[in-house]
């Protein structure tokens, strides 16, 4: 990947988060750690890897993303709006009654979404049906399927991966985002996943594992994983929390956060205008 | 038009009528598709393997990956049914079904096997009565009790049809047949099939024929009885409840379910709403689990035959004199 694709992406990447954290500070709280721990690796799918119109959302021949881990729908959102899906001044009305935009994923509402999430576990499942639906229609698509590591916990998840597996559904691609933490403390802690990597492998996927802010590594496990012949494919996606602020990174609970202190309003406040001068300089020399 | 017939024989299995049905309608339109979870030996959908065997799936022992495959495969445009026992077509499923089916507003279709004392010697852990009770909330659902094999082969073929979660439950093996070859039917309306004066029994299910049963032994002591088979349990057909309610003098619901959510509730609903202040009588399950034994020692014994049925109506039918 040149440097210059690299910018790009990690400059949409740092729109995600602009986006997603305007959003949620004028919201007053929402859920920040897992729309950021995405961040990269959905500037990689949508401003790289995925096959899409966002002029034509349903269009017949597009890529699927399902997020399984419909908690990080403000990110998705603001992906979302800066593909020009919709317009970015929608992103405001976020879980305001009758909202196009509710905290969890909904088709039915918002213009891009592809599947209904939010009960964890049930995203697995219905991407693994759009891979087989696309797979007996003989498409060359591709389905991305984001789990959350805590979301993991649900057992569902396991069904639909050794469905995957079994049917050797390569055109599904399964992503982990491993940030560590699930909304009570430490997936270590809660439920100890071990190791995603080798489970599953011995699950029967083909599992490559990245640092979550690392774009090029993501593309090329995306490129690898897209040449792997009958065989269940995986990314793990070793991220953090509110990856790529510090702050938030290192914010203890930082599943939902609540903006509702002056320490918590003025890193917000610094974070926006660090994120749009940063974004700003590296367009100017991109372009 | 529906045709009653006169008889006392038994028809072609149920699992088979589903499976044959199926069978043609997947020659008829590729984007029909089944699923089944490891229970294909049991329901006969393995012999779906036969003529179009990219599009069945055996999903393993795994109920809750089911159903969001199917709607996964809504997503595609394909149409899904799905099969495994009616409990856990529904109450193994239930946050599935709503959520990636209904909520999500996708199409699937269900054949929830060996409802209530079906599940014989499966026992109680296979029982359902409640299956319809937990369809009946997912909002804008379906549901129906096939009476018998001409109606179980209408429901699936009219189901195909449709967008939306459908559920149709019905025994695997033979019941008695009620409706002659070629009946058709109107998804929503009921089916009036006696007319009468005093009481009406509303019926769904394998025990319509029961219900039939029951009314020539009232006919005989000389009341006048209509009879509906209610077998599209939602939507309900409040319209024809309503007009054959008039004027009786007892109402009485008969369904191999619990008397609690399912058609007994449906009824007991629409005449309270619509100020009906006729005696009604729920026949069904009333907070039991299941158990086992063979279909016909379970059927007596949650007071579903139709002598047990006529047992119980007797106090009500005392005081209509």
């Amino acid at each position: 990947m040149d440097e210059q694709t690299v910018t790009r992406l990690s400059v949409l990447a740092d729109k995600v988060r602009l986006d997603t954290l305007k959003t949620l500070k004028n919201m007053g709280y929402g859920h920040l750690g897992g729309s950021f721990s995405i961040a990269e690796l959905l500037a990689v799918l949508y401003g790289k890897q995925m096959r899409i119109r966002p002029q034509e959302p349903r269009w017949a021949d597009r890529d699927r993303l399902v997020l399984s881990k419909g908690h990080a729908g403000p990110g998705l959102y603001a992906m979302l709006a800066n593909m020009g899906y919709f317009d970015k001044s929608m992103l405001a009305t976020l879980n305001e009654g009758g909202t196009n935009l509710p905290s969890h994923p909904d088709r039915l509402k918002t213009p891009g979404v592809d599947a209904t999430t939010g009960s964890l576990g049930q995203g697995t499942s219905v991407a693994a049906g759009i891979a087989t639906g696309l797979r007996l229609d003989k498409k060359d698509n591709y389905v991305y399927l984001i789990c959350g590591d805590g979301e993991l916990n649900e057992g569902q998840c396991w069904e639909a991966f050794q469905y995957l597996a079994h049917f050797k559904l390569n055109n599904c691609i399964v992503i982990i985002d491993d940030n560590k933490k699930q909304l009570d403390g430490l997936t270590v802690d809660i439920m100890n996943p071990f190791d995603f990597q080798k489970k599953m492998e011995a699950f029967g996927f083909y599992t490559l594992k990245v640092k979550g802010d690392d774009i090029r590594a993501i593309d090329a496990a995306i490129e690898e994983l897209k040449s792997v012949k009958d065989q269940a494919v995986c990314l793990v996606l070793d991220s953090i929390k509110g990856q790529g602020v510090p702050y938030f990174e290192t914010l203890n609970d930082n599943h939902s956060v609540k903006f509702n202190n002056d320490e918590i309003n003025q890193a917000a406040e610094e974070t926006i205008v660090a994120l749009e001068k940063s974004i700003k300089e590296r367009e100017q020399v991109n372009v | 038009m529906f045709k009653q017939i006169e008889t006392a024989e038994l028809g072609k299995e149920l699992r088979m009528v589903v499976v044959d049905t199926i069978k043609a309608l997947m020659d008829e339109n590729k984007r029909v598709i089944a699923l089944d979870a490891d229970l294909g030996s049991a329901s006969g959908w393995t012999t779906l393997e036969g003529t179009n065997k990219e599009r069945f799936f055996n999903m393993g022992i795994a109920e809750a990956n089911m159903v969001g495959v199917a709607a996964g495969l809504s997503l595609t445009n394909y149409i899904p049914f799905i099969h495994t026992f009616g409990p856990f077509a529904t109450r193994r499923v239930f946050d599935q079904m709503f959520i990636s089916g209904g909520y999500a507003g996708n199409t699937i279709n269900v054949y929830g096997s060996d409802p209530g004392f079906a599940a014989g010697p499966n026992g109680g852990t296979h029982t359902t009565w409640e299956d319809v009770a937990l369809m009946r909330m997912v909002p804008n659902s379906t549901i129906c009790d096939a009476a018998d094999e001409v109606q179980m082969e209408w429901i699936i073929r009219t189901f195909s049809q449709l967008r939306g979660i459908h559920y149709v439950r019905g025994n695997r093996k033979a019941v008695h047949k009620v409706y002659a070859p070629g009946s058709t039917f109107e998804l929503g309306k009921g089916n009036l099939l006696q007319e009468g004066n005093d009481i009406l029994l509303v019926a769904a299910g394998q025990l319509v024929y029961e219900t039939l049963q029951l009314t020539k032994l009232l006919v005989q002591e000389g009341y006048s009885v209509a009879v509906i088979d209610m077998f599209t349990i939602k939507p309900l057909d409040k319209e024809l409840l309503l007009a054959q309610s008039k004027d009786k003098k007892l109402i009485i619901t008969i369904e191999n379910h619990s008397i609690n959510g399912g058609l007994g509730s449906a009824v007991a609903e629409t005449l309270a709403e619509n100020g009906c202040g006729i005696p009604l009588q729920r026949i069904g399950v009333n907070e039991r689990f299941g158990q086992v034994g063979t279909p016909d020692f379970l059927q007596a014994e949650f007071g579903l035959t139709t002598d047990k049925i006529y047992e119980q109506v007797q106090p009500n039918l005392a005081n209509l004199n």
